[in-house]
C-alpha cells in the first residue's frame, strides 16, 4: 500500500489547444512513466474521435510515481478532464476524486471563459490551484501578463505562478516540486470500513465494465467481494489495477489512491457513476455523496434511416450510455422517420459526437431531426408539462403559456469587442447582467439567455464576431415564460413532424421561408404537384410548390440491349431506396439531414 | 392473330450490328467505329459477319431481319447484299419476311436506293433526327434538311415499302417552333413509320462531358412538351413509347424486342435472345474481329435469368407498348405493391381486361423501375 502521506491527486484545468494533453506526455517522459520509445503524443486521448477533433471527452487517469528533491517517491494520480462546455459535468466529477488542480493558460492567449468557470469550480469545491503558465517559449508569449490575471482570480503572488513550456520540456521539474510540495495528501481514514467512489466509467469488449475509482476510505484488495452501495450489486474484484498509463493489476489500493476495477460485470447500464463502492462483508454504513445526473441540455430524434436497424441502433445508445452517462434516450415514434429515439444531451458538440460514434464504431445510418431544448407547458387546467419535442407541445386550446430555460452565459474577451458582443447577445434575446474588467483588455461579461438561442450556433458566431478572442460558458438558469409558437412543415397538407420547431414568434416566418425554400430545393419533383407549407396553428405562414415531374422515360432499347436497360433502371430503384415515404411523398434521406442542418 | 404484338413473340428475328459512321455524333454511345478517326476495316469486318452468321445455330426462317448501327448504309450495296445472303442461306426467310437498314440522309440517293430494294431491303429507316440545320449542327450531323426530303423522296421512289423518319427532340437550343417546323416537315413527308427519341445525355459521350462542364443539358419539362406536340399532330398510331406507324406498318424487329420475342444477333457489341439466353458480343473492334477469324463466336457474355426474373422482364418491356401487356404473375404483383396503387392513384397505370397500360407514356420508366423490384405474391 502506498503512504497516502506520498500520494497527490490532481486534475488540469486548462481551456482546448492550452496544452493540456501535451503537458501530460512531458509528465510521463519526465518521470519516466512511458519510454521515450512508445511516447506519441497526446497518450491520454485514446478515442479516434479525440485525436480526430482534438478534445478529450472522457476523464482518464495515470499514475506518475516521481522521485522528488525530498528524497521520498511520490505518486501522482493526474486525472484528465475534458475541455469543451458540453462535458462541464465532467470536469466536476474528475474534480472530486483530487485535491488539487493545475490551472493551465496558454501564455498567448490568456484565461478563456470556461477555464475561468471550471477555475471556479475547483475553488468552491476546496482544491489547492496551481496557476500554470504554458507555452512560454512562443515567441508571442506574454507570460507577465497572463500571470496577472492568473492572480487576478486565484490571488496569491507573481512567485506562485509556474512557468513552463510543454512542448520544450522547460519547467516541469519545478511544476512537479510544486505538485509535492503544495498540494495536499488525500485525508481519508486508512483503517475504516471500505469506501471507493466510481468517478467514471467505460465498456471494454473484452474486459466488459471498467470502473475508475478514486479509494477514501480503507482498502480494496484483489479478489474481495464488494457492494455497489446504489445498485445493491454484490461482485467479486476480479481485478484491480492502475493506469501507468497502460492498464496494470496490483493487488490493493488503498485510502487516497485512484485507479481501476474489473468486475463480472458485463451489462451494460448496471453501474452508476457517482455509486460507492464498500466491502460485502463489513460494509460502510453510509454511501459517499453522490453525483446529481448530468442534466441533458438539447434534445433531439435518432432514427435510422433503415427502418430494420431499430434493434441495432438500441443497442449501440445502450452501450454508448455506459461511457457517457450523460447520455439519456428513450423511444420515439415520427410519422415520417418511423421507429427511433429522442435523445437529450449536454449540447450540439455532445450530440454530434454521439451521432458521428453510432455512425461511426456501430455502423449504422441515422437522420437526426432538428435540435430542441427542453420547454415547459403552462396548461389552462393549471398543470404543466415537459416538452422536449415539436410534437409535445400541447394545442393552443388547451395552452396557458409557455416557457423556456434561460442560461447564464459568461462571455470573456478582448475589450475591443464589447459592442459587438453586445450586439450578438441582443439579437438572441439576451439580457446584459454584470460586466467586470479582468485587467484593462480583458472584459469579463454576465448574461441571462434563452438556452435555445446560445445552443445552436452561438458559439461559432461569438468566435467568427470576435475573431476567435472570446471565449464563453454557461450554465442554467431559470425558466421564463416566451411567446413561442410551433411552426409545423406541412407536405402536400401532411405535417410533417421531423421538420417542425418551437420557435419565437418573431422568428416564425423567418424559420417558416426558409424551410419551405430549402425543402422545395431538396425533395425531388413527384408524379403531381407537391406544396411545402409552413404553417403556425391553421395559419399558412410560407408556401412553396414542388412541380409535379413531366417525364421519366428514356428513349430507346438500345437495339435489343434489354440487359443494359434493366440494369440501368435497377439500380436507379436502389438508389430510390434510400427514400422515405412521408404520405404519398418519396423524400430523400438527404432531405432530412440538409433540412435539419442549422447553417444558414 | 391480328395483335401484331401477340405474333412478334412468336416471331424470329436477327440483328446485324454495322458499327462504321462517317463520324460520331457527340451524344452516341452504341458501338461505334468513328471512320474520320479510326481505322475501318470495313470489307473485312463484312467478311467477318458473313463467317459470325455461318456459325450461327440451326434456326427456322426468320420473320424479320434489321441492320443497325452505327450506319449501315456506308456499306456497299454489294456488301450488304453479301450480308443478307449469309442470312437467308443459314436461316431462311419466311415469305414477306421485314428486311430492314438504318441509314443516314447523306448516303440515299435513287441510285443507291433503288440497289437496296434490289438486294431484299423492304423497310428503311432514315436519321433524319431534325429538319432544323442549327439543331443539326449541335446534333454533330452530317445531312441538312434537303438531303433529309430528298432522301425520304428517294426511298419512297425506288419502292421500299415502309420508310421510317427518326426524330430526335428537346436538343438545348432547339425552339419550340423549331420543333413544330420539324414535325410538319416530317408528317408532310406521309411516310408510314415515324420514331422520336427525346435526347438523352449518355454517359462517356462528348455531350456528357460538355454538360459536366456547364453546357446547358436537355431540359425534361422541355422534352415533355416536345412529345406532346408531336403526339397531339401525328395522325399515325402510337404502339410504343417512341413509336408510330401506319397500321400494319409497325416494326416487326422491334415488336420482338419488347414481346420477349428471339433474335439472333451479329457484328460488334451486338446483343442476342435465344433460347431464353441472352448474349452480347464483343465491343472491341480488334477483339471482334480476332476472334471471328480464329473461328470462335464472339460472345463475351452470356445471362440467364430465372422464371421471375423474366417474367418482371417481360412486364417491364411490355409496358412500353401502347397496348400495354397482358398483367400475369408480375403485372398482379405490380397491382398489389404500393408503387402500383400510387400509380393507379396517379392515373398513370390502368388495369383492364387483365391487361396493363401506362397511360401516360412519359411516366414509362418509372412504372417500369418499380416492376423490376416487385417480390413475387404468395
Ligand atoms: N509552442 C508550444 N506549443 C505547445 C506547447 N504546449 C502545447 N503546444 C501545442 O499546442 C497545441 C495544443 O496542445 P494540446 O496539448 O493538444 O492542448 P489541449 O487541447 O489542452 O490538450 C498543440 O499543437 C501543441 O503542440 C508549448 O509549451 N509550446
Ligand atoms: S450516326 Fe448514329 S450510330 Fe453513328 S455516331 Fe451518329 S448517332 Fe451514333
Ligand atoms: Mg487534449
Amino acid at each position: 500500500m502506498t503512504d497516502p502521506t506520498r500520494i497527490r491527486n490532481f486534475s488540469i484545468i486548462a481551456h482546448i489547444d492550452h496544452g493540456k494533453s501535451t503537458l501530460a506526455d512531458r509528465l510521463l517522459e519526465f518521470t519516466g512513466a512511458v519510454e521515450q520509445r512508445d511516447m506519441r503524443d497526446q497518450l491520454l486521448d485514446t478515442m479516434d474521435i479525440e485525436r480526430e477533433r482534438g478534445i478529450t471527452i472522457k476523464a482518464n487517469t495515470v499514475r506518475i510515481e516521481y522521485p522528488a528533491q525530498d528524497g521520498h517517491t511520490y505518486v501522482l494520480n493526474l486525472i484528465d478532464t475534458p475541455g469543451h462546455v458540453d462535458f462541464s459535468y465532467e470536469v466536476s466529477r474528475s474534480l472530486d476524486a483530487c485535491e488539487g488542480a493545475l490551472l493551465l493558460v496558454d501564455a498567448a492567449q490568456g484565461v478563456e471563459a470556461q477555464t475561468l468557470a471550471n477555475a471556479y469550480l475547483a475553488i468552491e469545491n476546496g482544491l489547492e490551484i496551481i496557476p500554470v503558465v504554458n507555452k512560454i517559449d512562443l515567441p508571442s508569449a506574454e507570460p507577465e501578463r497572463v500571470s496577472a490575471e492568473l492572480i487576478g482570480i486565484v490571488g496569491g503572488s507573481d512567485e506562485d505562478v509556474i512557468q513552463v513550456s510543454a512542448k520544450s520540456g522547460a519547467g516541469i521539474e519545478e511544476l512537479l516540486e510544486a505538485i509535492v510540495t503544495r498540494l495536499p495528501a488525500p485525508e481519508g481514514n486508512g483503517d475504516g470500513p471500505l469506501r471507493a467512489m466510481v468517478f467514471d466509467s467505460y465498456y471494454d469488449t473484452y474486459r466488459g465494465v471498467v470502473c475508475s475509482l478514486r479509494v477514501v476510505d480503507g482498502h480494496i484488495s484483489d479478489g474481495e467481494q464488494v457492494r455497489f452501495m446504489a445498485t445493491d450489486l454484490i461482485e467479486s474484484a476480479d481485478e484491480i489495477g492502475v493506469l501507468r498509463p497502460t492498464a496494470s493489476a496490483v493487488k490493493r489500493l488503498s485510502a487516497g489512491e485512484v485507479g481501476y476495477l474489473i468486475t463480472g460485470i458485463k451489462e451494460i447500464d448496471l453501474i452508476r457513476v457517482g455509486d460507492t463502492v464498500t466491502d460485502s462483508i463489513a460494509p460502510a454504513d453510509t454511501a459517499l455523496p453522490g453525483y446529481g445526473e448530468p442534466k441533458p441540455m438539447v434534445f433531439s430524434g435518432l432514427f435510422p434511416t433503415d427502418g430494420d436497424e431499430f434493434e441495432r441502433l438500441r443497442e449501440a445508445l445502450d452501450k454508448l450510455r455506459l461511457n457517457d452517462s450523460s447520455l439519456v434516450y428513450q423511444p420515439e415514434t415520427s410519422r415520417a422517420l418511423g421507429f427511433g429515439f429522442r435523445c437529450g444531451f449536454l449540447g450540439l458538440l455532445h450530440m454530434e459526437i454521439v451521432r458521428e460514434r453510432l455512425e461511426r464504431e456501430y455502423d449504422l445510418d441515422l437522420v437526426a431531426t432538428a435540435p430542441s431544448v427542453e420547454y415547459q407547458a403552462h396548461l389552462t387546467d393549471g398543470a404543466s408539462v415537459q416538452v422536449r419535442s415539436p410534437q409535445d407541445l400541447p394545442d393552443p386550446q388547451v395552452l396557458a403559456s409557455v416557457s423556456e430555460p434561460y442560461v447564464k452565459v459568461m462571455v470573456i474577451t478582448p475589450s475591443e469587442y464589447v459592442g459587438t458582443v453586445m450586439e450578438l447577445i441582443q439579437q438572441r434575446r439576451g439580457e446584459m447582467g454584470e460586466m467586470t474588467y479582468l485587467t484593462p483588455e480583458r472584459v469579463e461579461l454576465h448574461y441571462q439567455v434563452p438556452l435555445a438561442e446560445i445552443v445552436f450556433d452561438f458559439f461559432d458566431q461569438l468566435k467568427s464576431r470576435t475573431r476567435g478572442y472570446a471565449s464563453m460558458d454557461y450554465e442554467p438558469g431559470e425558466y421564463r415564460s416566451s411567446d413561442l409558437v410551433r411552426v409545423n412543415i406541412l407536405l402536400n397538407g401532411v405535417p410533417v413532424d421531423a421538420f417542425s420547431s418551437i420557435v419565437h414568434k418573431e422568428r416564425a416566418y423567418r424559420y417558416g421561408r426558409a424551410m419551405v425554400e430549402r425543402l422545395r430545393k431538396l425533395i425531388p419533383r413527384q408524379l403531381f404537384d407537391v406544396p411545402v407549407q409552413a404553417a403556425v396553428g391553421s395559419r399558412i405562414i410560407a408556401r412553396e410548390t414542388i412541380k409535379a415531374q413531366r417525364k421519366d422515360v428514356t428513349a430507346k432499347c438500345y437495339g435489343g440491349d434489354i440487359t443494359r436497360k434493366r440494369k440501368l433502371l435497377e439500380r436507379q430503384k436502389e438508389g430510390k431506396r434510400r427514400m422515405k415515404m412521408v404520405g404519398q411523398v418519396e423524400v430523400p434521406q438527404e432531405a432530412f439531414i440538409s433540412a435539419l442542418r442549422i447553417d444558414e | 392473330m391480328s395483335d401484331p404484338v401477340v405474333r412478334a413473340a412468336g416471331e424470329r428475328a436477327v440483328y446485324v450490328h454495322v458499327p462504321f459512321c462517317h463520324r460520331r455524333c457527340p451524344y452516341c454511345d452504341f458501338a461505334v467505329v468513328d471512320m474520320e478517326r479510326e481505322s475501318s476495316p470495313v470489307e473485312r469486318y463484312v467478311d467477318a459477319l458473313v463467317d459470325e452468321i455461318g456459325m450461327a445455330e440451326d434456326w427456322a426462317p426468320v420473320h424479320a431481319v434489321n441492320l443497325g448501327g452505327g450506319t449501315p448504309s456506308v456499306l456497299a450495296t454489294e456488301q450488304l447484299a453479301r450480308i443478307l445472303e449469309a442470312i437467308s442461306e443459314r436461316f431462311g426467310l419466311v415469305a414477306g419476311a421485314e428486311v430492314s437498314i438504318e441509314a443516314n440522309p447523306e448516303d440515299i440517293t435513287s441510285q443507291s436506293a433503288g440497289g437496296l430494294v434490289a438486294a431484299g431491303f423492304n423497310r428503311i429507316s432514315l436519321g433524319i433526327q431534325s429538319f432544323d440545320s442549327g439543331v443539326l449542327r449541335s446534333l454533330g450531323r452530317l445531312h441538312d434538311p434537303r438531303q433529309a426530303r430528298e432522301a425520304t423522296i428517294a426511298a419512297k421512289a425506288a419502292g421500299i415499302e415502309t420508310v421510317n423518319i427518326d426524330l430526335i427532340f428537346g436538343t438545348p437550343g432547339e425552339s419550340t417552333e423549331s420543333w413544330l417546323e420539324t414535325v410538319r416537315n416530317a408528317l408532310g413527308l406521309e411516310t408510314e413509320h415515324l420514331s422520336a427519341y427525346a435526347l438523352t445525355v449518355e454517359r462517356g459521350t462528348a455531350l456528357s462531358r460538355a454538360v459536366a462542364g456547364g453546357d446547358p443539358g436537355p431540359d425534361p419539362d422541355d422534352q415533355a412538351d416536345k412529345y406532346e406536340a408531336l403526339a397531339e399532330l401525328i395522325e399515325l398510331d402510337p404502339y410504343e413509347v417512341s413509336n408510330w406507324a401506319r397500321p400494319g406498318a409497325e416494326c416487326r424487329y422491334n415488336l420482338t424486342t419488347w414481346a420477349q420475342g428471339e433474335y439472333d444477333a451479329f457484328g460488334l457489341g451486338a446483343h442476342g435472345h435465344r433460347g431464353g439466353v441472352r448474349t452480347r458480343n464483343f465491343r472491341r473492334l480488334d477483339v471482334y474481329l480476332d476472334q471471328v477469324e480464329g473461328g470462335r463466336r464472339p460472345v463475351q457474355g452470356t445471362e440467364q435469368l430465372d422464371p421471375w426474373e423474366r417474367e418482371k422482364e417481360r412486364l417491364f418491356l411490355g409496358l412500353r407498348l401502347r397496348n400495354g401487356v397482358r398483367a400475369g404473375a408480375a403485372g398482379a404483383a405490380l397491382l398489389d405493391s404500393v408503387a402500383g396503387q400510387r400509380f393507379q392513384a396517379a392515373g398513370i397505370l390502368k388495369a383492364e381486361a387483365g391487361r396493363l397500360l401506362v397511360t401516360n407514356p412519359l411516366f414509362t420508366d418509372a412504372v417500369a423501375r418499380e416492376s423490376l423490384a416487385l417480390t413475387p405474391v404468395s
